[in-house]
C-alpha cells in the first residue's frame, strides 16, 4: 500500500516530467510557427561605449561573447550564402571597442570583412577601417600591418595602399624580414601572379592558426589552378590558330607542338577540356577560390572545403 | 587579534558554510567546465581568454553577491533571531562583534576565492595544456578581487548595522555599481565647474574604486601589473575596508538595541 507522502512524490515527479516534455513540444511548435524570426538580426544596444559602461568593468567576457556572436553570425550568414552582412561590422566594432588588444577579432574579423561574397561580406572599407582601429591600439604588432596590406591588395586592388602598409609594417620592431621584401615586391610588381602566390606563402609561413594556414594553402593551390588554366586557355588559342579548328583533346595539343606536357591540378587530376575550347577543373569543389577554370553554371557548396594545412 | 574577535569570525564562518554557502562552488564548476569545453567549438581562439576573462568574472560576481546578501545579515539577523542579546550579555564589546563579524565573513570569502582559483587554474591547464610564466598575474587579479571583497563586505556590515537587510542590500548594490563607474565620475568631475566640479570630486573620493582593482582584461592579455599598483590597491583597499568598518562602529556602538 502507498503511503500518502509516497504517492504525492510520485504524481509531482511524473507531472515534473510531463510537463516539461509538453514544454519542449509546444515551444518547438512556436518555433514552426516563426520560421522568419531571427533573433540574430537584432543588436538591441549598438553603442560601444554604452556597452563598454554596462558591463561593469568585466568588458573582457563582454568583448568575448560579441566576439562568439560575430563568429556564429558570419558563420550562419554564410552557410546560407547570403549576400547581406548587416550586423557583422557593427559586431566587430563593438567586439574591439571593448576589448581592443583581442587581435584575432581583427585578423579574423579583417577576413570576414573583406573578400566579396560568397567568401566575405564584401566590406573591405570596413575591414580597412578594422585594421586601422586595431593598429591604433597595438602599433607594436606587425602582423595587423601585413593583414592591412593584404586587404589592400587582394581586396581593392589598392597596390599603393598595400605597399603604404607593408613598409609601416617593416618599421615596428621585431617585424618579419619579409615585410620590407613585401613592399619592395609590391611596389615593382603589383597585380602579377608571383606577388599574390608571395603574400599567401608568407601568410602560410608567419601564422600557427591551423584555419588560417588551411586557407593559405587553398588561396596558393587556387593561385596555381588559375595559372595552370590561364596557361593552357593561352594553348587552345594557339592550337586555333594554327590549325584552324579547336583542339579536341590536350595529346593533340601536344602533338601539334602547342603544349609541351598535359598538366595537371594540384591534387594529380587532369583539366578538362569542354568542346567549346573552354578548360575547366574536374573537381571545382576542391579548389573554392579559384576564378578560372569553373564549370559554366557551376554552384559552389555551402562551405568552402578546405584542405587539411599540417 | 583578541580571542574574542577570533571567536566570532570563526563562528561566522562555520555559519556561512552550514547555510550552503560553498554549494556556489558546484555552479561555478560547471559554469567553467562548460565553457571550457564549449567555447572552443563556437568561436574562434579565444578558449584561453575565455576561461580567464569568465573564471576570473564569476570569482568576482559570485563573490560580491555572497558579501552583500550575507553581509547584510550579519548584524539583522543576530538581533531578529535574538542571539545578538546572548553574545553581548558576555564580555564582548561591540565593536569586537562587528570586526570579529567582518574577519568572518572575509574569511569565508577568501576560502572560497581560494577553491575558484583552482577551478580557474584547471580549466587554464585543460585548454592551454601548460602553463606560461605570465599566468602568475592571475594570481594578481584574484588578490585583487579578495581586496573588492574587503570592501564589500565593510560595506555591507556597514549598512546592516543601521538599515534593514533588503534597504541593506540595495545600498551595497548601488555603491558596487557606482564604484565600477569611478573612472567615468572622476572625469565627469574634471569637464564641470564650480559647485558641480566640487561635488562630482567629492562623490569621485567618497564611492569606492572598484575600477582600479580589476585587471581581468589585463592579465588575460598577460600584462603584468605594476608593483607599485599592487602596493597602492593594498594600502587603498584596506584603508578603505576600515573607514567602512569604523563607521559600522561608530553607528553600532551607539545604537539602541531594546
Amino acid at each position: 500500500m502507498m503511503t500518502a507522502s509516497r504517492r504525492t512524490t510520485t504524481v509531482a515527479s511524473l507531472l515534473l516530467v510531463g510537463c516539461m516534455l509538453a514544454a519542449v513540444i509546444l515551444l518547438r511548435r512556436v518555433d514552426q510557427m516563426r520560421t522568419t524570426a531571427t533573433l540574430d538580426e537584432v543588436l538591441y544596444i549598438t553603442s560601444p561605449k554604452a556597452l563598454k559602461r554596462l558591463s561593469l568593468g568585466y568588458e573582457g567576457l563582454v568583448a568575448e561573447i560579441y566576439w562568439t556572436r560575430a563568429v556564429q553570425y558570419f558563420g550562419t550568414k554564410h552557410y546560407q550564402h547570403t549576400q547581406h552582412y548587416d550586423l557583422l561590422a557593427t559586431l566587430l566594432e563593438i567586439t574591439t571597442a571593448l576589448d581592443p588588444q583581442l587581435l584575432v577579432a581583427y585578423q579574423f574579423g579583417a577576413n570576414f570583412l573583406a573578400p566579396p561574397p560568397p567568401h566575405g561580406a564584401g566590406m573591405p572599407e570596413k575591414a580597412i577601417q578594422l585594421m586601422e582601429y586595431g593598429i591604433r591600439n597595438n602599433p607594436n604588432d606587425w602582423h595587423l600591418y601585413y593583414d592591412l596590406g593584404f586587404i589592400y591588395y587582394m581586396d581593392k586592388r589598392d597596390y599603393a595602399g598595400a605597399v603604404g602598409a607593408f613598409e609601416r609594417g617593416s618599421r615596428v620592431p621585431g617585424a618579419h624580414p619579409f615585410m620590407k621584401v613585401l613592399a619592395a615586391q609590391m611596389a615593382q610588381h603589383a597585380g602579377e601572379l608571383q606577388t599574390a602566390r608571395m603574400l599567401w606563402l608568407t601568410t602560410y609561413q608567419t601564422t600557427q592558426d591551423k584555419q588560417i594556414r588551411a586557407n593559405a594553402v587553398a588561396h596558393l593551390r587556387a593561385l596555381q589552378v588559375d595559372e595552370d588554366v590561364a596557361t593552357l586557355q593561352r594553348a587552345v588559342t594557339r592550337y586555333g590558330e594554327k590549325t584552324a579548328h579547336l583542339p579536341p583533346s590536350f595529346s593533340a595539343m601536344v602533338a601539334a607542338g602547342v603544349l609541351s606536357r598535359i598538366p595537371i591540378d594540384p591534387d594529380g587530376h587532369t583539366y578538362k577540356l569542354m568542346p567549346n575550347g573552354l578548360v575547366v577543373v574536374r573537381m571545382p569543389d576542391d579548389f573554392p577560390f579559384i576564378e578560372k577554370g569553373l564549370p559554366p553554371d557551376y554552384q559552389p557548396p555551402p562551405l568552402p572545403k578546405l584542405p587539411v594545412s599540417d | 587579534m583578541n580571542g574574542r574577535i577570533v571567536h566570532i569570525a570563526s563562528n561566522t564562518f562555520r555559519e556561512a558554510v552550514r547555510d550552503r554557502v560553498l554549494y556556489n562552488l558546484i555552479a561555478f564548476c560547471l559554469l567553467l567546465s562548460a565553457a571550457a569545453i564549449l567555447v572552443g567549438q563556437i568561436s574562434i581562439d579565444i578558449e584561453k581568454l575565455v576561461v580567464i576573462n569568465l573564471g576570473l568574472t564569476a570569482v568576482s560576481l559570485f563573490g560580491i553577491v555572497i558579501a552583500i546578501f550575507i553581509g547584510i545579515g550579519l548584524v539583522s539577523k543576530e538581533i531578529e533571531k535574538r542571539t545578538l542579546y546572548t553574545v553581548l550579555s558576555r564580555p564582548v564589546r561591540r565593536w569586537e562583534f562587528i570586526v570579529g563579524k567582518f574577519f568572518g565573513l572575509a574569511g569565508t570569502l577568501v576560502v572560497n576565492t581560494f577553491f575558484m582559483a583552482i577551478g580557474v587554474f584547471a580549466a587554464l591547464l585543460y585548454v592551454a595544456h601548460h602553463f606560461h610564466k605570465p599566468d602568475a598575474w592571475i594570481l594578481v587579479a584574484l588578490y585583487f578581487i579578495v581586496l573588492q571583497f574587503l570592501i564589500i563586505c565593510a560595506l555591507a556590515l556597514l549598512f546592516s548595522s543601521f538599515s534593514s537587510p533588503l534597504l541593506s542590500a540595495v545600498f551595497a548594490f548601488s555603491l558596487f555599481v557606482i564604484g565600477s563607474f569611478a573612472e567615468d565620475l572622476r572625469g565627469f568631475a574634471g569637464m564641470a565647474h564650480g559647485l558641480s566640479r566640487w561635488l562630482a570630486t567629492g562623490a569621485a573620493y567618497l564611492v569606492p574604486n572598484f575600477s582600479a582593482l580589476n585587471v581581468i582584461g589585463s592579465v588575460a592579455h598577460e600584462h603584468p601589473v605594476a608593483g607599485p599598483l599592487i602596493f597602492y590597491n593594498t594600502a587603498y583597499a584596506l584603508t578603505y575596508a576600515a573607514v567602512a568598518l569604523c563607521g559600522a562602529v561608530l553607528i553600532f556602538e551607539h545604537r539602541d538595541l531594546k
